[in-house]
């Protein structure tokens, strides 16, 4: 490819990177590369692959942990979003662990194409691990979600009822987090064309938006887009996205920071391409040469189909009347009837909601 | 949060209130029951092979069928069309089918929940207030603006198999049975959801939820 990290070339890296582990295996990888054997898609499996063994019921078994221990395996690559999702200010760990000898396709950048075997986990705490979340891709390509409740003495946790657990931790104030049902792990993570959420291009970047809410710290030992691109285990991603890496630009800093903080928190629903594009309310951001500000061509001046109680008529940003855009008033409200997103969250952001409010009352403001 | 929670055991108790509601409605809803009277056969027989067997692929008009049956023996009509009182009594008012809470009919504030007397619903049945909030029954006509005629197929059928507006917002309030309507097979919820985009569309905005009243002291 001309354009981009070759698919030989990266795997050959990758096979490269791994010579040292593998010895014997290094010549071998090597001409399976040269033989084109090696993709990021899986060979087509015989229909009895196709069936997955059953979810295992403790997460050590999933193969976050080296055996009989709670160390992360040094093959599960941890990674941080630079735009995180607000989860009631839980203090979250990620991890991606790939199949032997694939890759991720990165040709499309804003979705990328993982390989049969690949796992992600997510850790969140509330003053100690909560609950690990775990999301696998099947042989036959559909994924799978679920998530384990940590025992109270943090040694094992277990595979939650599909309904979910209520009330694992209180966040205070009477509120308390809930572990989601399968159903909702589908609602936010089946709405849009990967089901992989916060592993983009735009979320890997290794240069990070500084006015991003709950920004985290990124280890050494997290991996960027650089990173998995070095490694030989993401092909395919566009060169320019290399030399530059992706970010939200077009706006004042203030705008691209709100734009990102929208991507994460509301485009998994709010988008183009998923169930809800009939709605017409688009938050997400391509890192594609050519992309739109989609959240001013879709909610500034939009009418809301939404109105707040009281209300006639509403927009979903008010450029007339910024402070009374349905948007800020659904980030606010924790009404489990009004509140955005709808799920996932008991407990309003105050620094999205700060984000947002300066946006509608300095910036947009002073553009009227 | 108490809200949630609530929300969750009154949509699994809603069942029996729509069980009530279609006791209300056998004794005096003649479109209902004519429609009842004479379900099409064909139809029922697909609707029976569901569960465990592959249908047989359905023309766009038996589903629609299928769908119109399904909504009257389902007790759709009983909520999302407003009650009128007519010679015979209380009944569907047939002129505003489906078209769930009139948006023009402004309701005084709901009485608060007292003791075991923990719901209240305005004449129309359109209006359902308790511990969840005051909820108003959705429009499924196909209105563009105001039902569910930008909706997709996926939307509706998701709706049901979540219990979330859409298949992914806010929950879906009492006393509408989801687990009840959880039971249908996807093809029974196509069908369905055919049916609703083959009938008028009816311009009304229902209004949203309001948030739940403070519960009276008991006395």
């Amino acid at each position: 490819m001309d354009n981009g990290v070759s698919m030989e070339r990266a795997a050959a890296a990758g096979a490269g990177a791994r010579r040292a582990r593998l010895p014997g295996f290094g010549l071998v990888l090597l001409a399976l590369c040269g033989l084109g054997l090696l993709s990021t898609r899986a060979r087509a499996p015989s229909p009895e692959t196709l069936t997955p063994a059953p979810l295992p019921q403790l997460l050590s078994e999933t193969g976050l942990y080296l055996p009989g221990t709670t160390r992360v395996d040094p093959e599960n690559l941890g990674f941080v979003p630079q735009y995180p999702l607000w989860s009631d200010a839980a203090k979250k760990q990620r991890w991606i662990r790939l199949p032997e000898r694939q890759a991720i396709d990165a040709k499309n950048p804003d979705a990328f194409d993982f390989p049969v075997g690949t796992k992600f986990w997510k850790e969140f705490g509330f003053g100690r691990a909560v609950e690990t979340r775990f999301i696998e891709r099947l042989p036959d390509g559909s994924w799978r979600f679920a998530s384990y409740v940590w025992d109270s003495d943090g040694r094992e946790a277990r595979l939650a009822p599909e309904a979910g657990v209520r009330a694992v931790a209180p966040l205070g104030g009477g509120v308390v987090h809930d572990v989601p049902s399968l159903d909702d792990c589908r609602a936010c993570h089946e709405g849009r064309k990967s089901p992989v959420l916060g592993f983009t291009a735009l979320q890997l970047s290794p240069v990070r938006d500084a006015l991003a809410p709950h920004r985290e710290h990124v280890p050494t030992a997290s991996v960027t887009l650089s990173d998995l691109a070095r490694r030989g285990v993401l092909v395919n991603l566009p060169r320019q996205l290399l030399e530059t890496p992706p970010a939200i630009t077009g706006g004042s800093e203030r705008e691209n920071a709100l734009r990102g903080y929208l991507y994460a928190n509301c485009a998994s629903c709010h988008n183009r391409q998923g169930p809800l594009a009939v709605l017409g309310l688009d938050f997400d951001v391509s890192v594609l040469p050519g992309a739109q500000n989609s959240l001013r061509a879709s909610a500034l001046g939009k009418a809301s189909h939404f109105l707040p109680p009281g209300r006639t008529q509403a927009s979903r940003i008010d450029p007339s009347d910024p402070l009374a855009s349905v948007v800020l008033f659904r980030m606010q409200s924790r009404n489990p009837t009004y509140q955005m997103p709808p799920l996932g969250t008991r407990v309003a952001d105050a620094e999205g909601v700060q984000l947002l409010t300066r946006f509608l009352s300095q910036d947009l403001s002073n553009e009227n | 949060m108490k809200t949630t929670s609530i929300i969750n055991t009154l949509n699994a108790l809603s069942a029996l209130t729509v069980i009530s509601g279609v006791a209300l409605a056998a004794g005096c809803n003649e479109t209902v029951n004519e429609k009842r009277g004479t379900p099409p056969t064909q139809v029922v027989h697909a609707a029976q092979a569901q569960p465990d067997s592959k249908p047989s692929p359905m023309s766009q008009a038996e589903r629609v069928r299928l769908g119109e049956h399904l909504v009257a023996t389902s007790a759709c009509h009983d909520c999302h069309t407003p009650w009128k009182v007519g010679p015979n009594g209380p009944a569907p008012d047939m002129s505003r089918k489906l078209s769930g809470h009139p948006e023009g009919m402004v309701l005084p504030p709901a009485p608060p929940p007292s003791g075991p007397w923990i719901v209240s619903a305005a004449a129309t049945n359109t209006a359902w207030s308790g511990p969840w909030g005051t909820s108003f029954t959705a429009n499924l006509t196909p209105d563009k603006e105001t039902g569910t005629g930008a909706w997709s197929e996926q939307n509706f059928v998701r709706a049901i198999r979540t219990g979330r507006h859409m298949g992914q917002g806010r929950p879906i309030l009492p006393p509408m049975p989801v687990p009840v309507y959880q039971n249908f097979s996807d093809d029974e919820l196509k069908s369905i959801f055919a049916y609703l985009q083959s009938i008028p569309a009816i311009k009304n905005r229902v209004p949203a939820p309001l948030p739940p009243v403070a519960a009276a002291a008991p006395s």
